[in-house]
């Protein structure tokens, strides 16, 4: 775990990253192609941070094959919603101490 | 070390992202007034042409009453108002999602189509059995009831607004089979007049 001064995740940096997280966490599951329509990302961006996350374990990823054309569908694993959450809580932490 | 001014950033982008995610908002308003058209031209048509208003449950087939007589007329005028109004929601809807710069087709609007599918075809079902039966008068209060649970389950996935439209479609399919006699009144009311009701609300609500 790459974890900043204040409790901020080094994965969610990015915007797509935490964006891809997001709409896991509302969605138990979604295709490659839902991704990108949410985001409005290009294919190789998208495929380059889902992979980044795959390898923090932060997501899951399931292919299939439909009509045999390949699938692929990805969730948030226990440990990525625990990250995505604990960022949400630190962004929270954060802000309130710059209004107070 | 990023600024402030980025994590205010970051929180907007969940947020729109979670929100774009979450619900299917590209069902136009125009498509319940429509739908609620449809219906109240159907219902007139039903009661003033061929003179469909049972009044009992039970209709034996022995009977050689005209209302038996007449119910495949109804049966197809009743799925024409709904081929109808199901390409009047999809066309509105693509229309609508075109100009949102998104695709009609996709994760949502799957989830919501399979969320309304279930109660719908289990009442469709219901009703084909019920006719078989004879049993005539439980038409409108079946369809009501199964579209009002089809609406509340769809809910979650679309405008919220439209529970409240699934609790009136479910209370006035109660309502008529307690009173089978104003049972076509009550699928006037639920699938005309409410769908136009709400059709405007929403219409005025988020796309003006």
């Amino acid at each position: 775990m790459k974890i900043t001064i204040n409790g901020l995740h080094k994965a969610f940096e990015s915007r797509i990253k935490l964006g891809i997280m997001a709409a896991l966490a509302i969605n138990n599951m979604l295709d490659f192609n839902s991704l990108k329509e949410f985001l409005d990302v290009t294919d190789g961006n998208l495929a380059s941070h889902l992979k980044a996350l795959e390898k923090e374990e932060f997501i899951r990823v399931e292919k299939s094959f439909v009509d045999r054309k390949s699938n692929t569908n990805y969730a948030a694993t226990e440990l990525g919603r625990k990250a995505f959450t604990d960022h949400l809580n630190a962004l929270e932490k954060l802000i309130k101490g710059v209004t107070e | 070390m990023k600024e402030d001014q980025d994590y205010i950033q970051d929180i907007a982008q969940i947020r729109s992202i979670m929100e774009r995610s979450s619900r299917f908002l590209s069902l136009a308003g125009w498509a319940g007034i429509m739908a609620g058209v449809y219906a109240l031209a159907g219902a007139y048509i039903a009661y003033t042409v061929f003179d469909f208003n049972p009044d009992k449950l039970v209709y034996s087939t022995i009977q050689t009453g005209d209302l038996v007589a007449g119910l495949p007329k109804v049966v197809f005028l009743a799925i024409t108002v709904l081929i109808l109004a199901i390409g009047t929601a999809i066309l509105l809807s693509y229309k609508k999602a075109t100009k949102r710069g998104e695709k009609l087709w996709n994760a949502l609007v799957k989830r919501l189509l399979i969320n309304m599918a279930v109660p719908l075809i289990a009442g469709g079902l219901l009703i084909l059995i019920l006719i078989a039966n004879g049993l005539i008068g439980l038409m409108a209060p079946i369809t009501l009831l199964f579209y009002g649970l089809a609406l509340y389950s769809a809910s979650q996935y679309t405008y919220e607004v439209l529970r409240s439209l699934g609790l009136i479609q479910i209370g006035l399919g109660l309502l008529s089979a307690c009173f089978v006699e104003y049972g076509l009144v009550c699928w006037a009311l639920g699938f005309g007049v409410a769908h136009i009701v709400y059709g405007i609300y929403l219409h005025y609500r988020y796309e003006k």
